[in-house]
């Protein structure tokens, strides 16, 4: 499998350009005014159970940067950093699936959906406001809260389009073993 | 389609600085602005900032697109802060000076208004420079400089790859979703929510398993191309340092020199005029 390093790359790359547009030009409105629901963490998550916790980390990473650069208020970093953590932690998840074999059953979309929580919970419960006091001084309760809507809006979103993504993929690939030998 | 991160050709002496320095220059000059809380610092970086804006001869309306959005969420943020916390800053600077009161508990105090003043102006310290990076370098620079700096070739090569992939995806994005509304499917605000996030899975699955064979193909050519055969790989945009870009990556350490030595004279982040 030497293929596999240059195959991270290019996934990373693509992942980050898919992660930009998602979250720059696929906007869902939602119900509260001025805010919309950002897909890219559904994909995000996606990314994460085929190809890994580094391979997440980097897209969440320069995807999110980009998305700052674009809109030029300058590189929010705790929240940057959270899209990484989050990348990391839901990566774990690639273990214990196989995708890229084609399998993605009920039992699997258990465990994808438990992952993405907990990744979710740890990344804006936790990693994103802790940041925001430290690096910006900013009020406690107001990060807080924030950090709670975009994380309960990320945790619907991936529930919906990460665990939509991977079923798709899964009855797109061959399964293993799918192919016996005549005798 | 458009240039989206806005790059400027315009000759000037910050286009001539090299994509490696302007980025360092950039995290120095952040961090600075980040760091402290000292409003005197403050209050110099944006005066700089400005100046270095003119240097370059980008144009107010270049950034004007982007400086609608920075403005809104500069906006937003203040708001926030001030409802969530009306009594942030006495907490922060330990005294209270009534001014007014809005009722209950929004008693506008001098100290949250300094707050608020020293937030506003850490965006304008910072702003003008982001837009000076985004606007001055050329996005093919971007992966050279970074390997410049010390990122790893392979994940500049990711970056890379994401800018040079960032308009086909898009183009894609907007072909497959024309294609699906034409089929019926609704992403407005007349749907439920449920139905809004259905919808935009159905565009969503076609442009990322067509992406993923993308990304096989890409890999193929690369590795057939012998891509992380060696430890160094140079870059068609490298270019070399030059005496200026050594002093601008001097001045904007410089800068965060001060603001640490200030945070170290104030005894903490913040310089409070209140005792």
């Amino acid at each position: 499998m030497k293929n596999n390093s240059v195959k991270t790359i290019v996934a990373i790359g693509i992942g980050a350009a898919l992660f930009f547009v998602l979250g720059r030009f696929v906007a869902i409105p939602s119900p509260v005014p001025n805010t919309n629901i950002s897909t890219q963490y559904g994909l995000l998550a996606f990314m994460c159970a085929l190809f890994g916790p580094i391979a997440g980390a980097l897209i969440g990473l320069i995807g999110h940067a980009l998305i700052d650069f674009s809109y030029g208020w300058g590189i929010w970093w705790s929240w940057v950093v959270a899209s990484a953590v989050f990348g990391i932690l839901m990566g774990l998840v690639s273990r214990r699936l196989h995708l890229a074999d084609g399998e993605f059953g009920k039992k699997d979309i258990v465990t994808f959906n438990l992952f993405q929580l907990a990744a979710h919970a740890i990344a804006w419960g936790i990693v994103a406001p802790v940041l925001d006091i430290v690096m910006y001084a900013e009020p406690a309760n107001k990060v807080f809260l924030q950090g709670a809507v975009g994380g309960l809006a990320n945790i619907v979103t991936t529930a919906v389009i990460g665990t939509l993504l991977c079923v798709a993929y899964a009855k797109a690939r061959p399964k293993k073993g799918s192919l016996k030998e005549e005798r | 389609m458009r240039n989206i991160f806005n790059y400027v050709d315009r000759p000037s002496p910050i286009h001539r600085l090299t994509g490696a320095t302007k980025l360092v220059c950039l995290l120095l000059w952040s961090f600075a602005a980040m760091l402290t809380y000292d409003t005197r610092l403050l209050a110099v970086l944006p005066v700089l900032s400005l100046g270095m804006f003119m240097l370059s001869r980008i144009r107010l309306k270049d950034v004007s697109f982007m400086l609608g959005f920075t403005v809104v969420f500069m906006v937003l943020n203040n708001v926030l802060v001030f409802l969530f916390a009306p009594q942030h800053g006495v907490s922060l600077y330990g005294t209270r000076h009534k001014l007014f009161s809005l009722g209950g508990n929004y008693v506008v105090t001098a100290e949250q208004l300094f707050y608020h003043l020293n937030l506003v102006l850490k965006y304008l310290a910072t702003i003008p420079i982001v837009l000076l990076f985004v606007c001055t370098t050329n996005p093919s620079e971007f992966a050279a400089s970074l390997n410049r700096i010390g990122v790893k070739y392979s994940v500049a090569c990711a970056v890379a790859l994401a800018l040079r992939y960032i308009p086909d995806i898009q183009r894609e994005y907007h072909d497959i979703s024309r294609a699906q509304q034409a089929r019926g499917i609704e992403m407005s605000r007349k749907q439920s929510l449920v139905k809004r996030l259905r919808s935009a899975g159905a565009i969503l699955i076609p442009l990322i398993l067509s992406s993923m064979d993308r990304i096989e193909t890409i890999s193929n050519a690369m590795s057939l191309r012998g891509f992380g055969k060696n430890k160094k790989r140079t870059w068609y945009m490298g270019r070399r340092f030059t005496a200026a870009d050594f002093a601008a990556m001097a001045f904007c350490a410089l800068l965060l020199a001060a603001s640490l030595w200030l945070n170290r004279v104030n005894g903490g982040r913040f310089w409070n005029p209140f005792q």
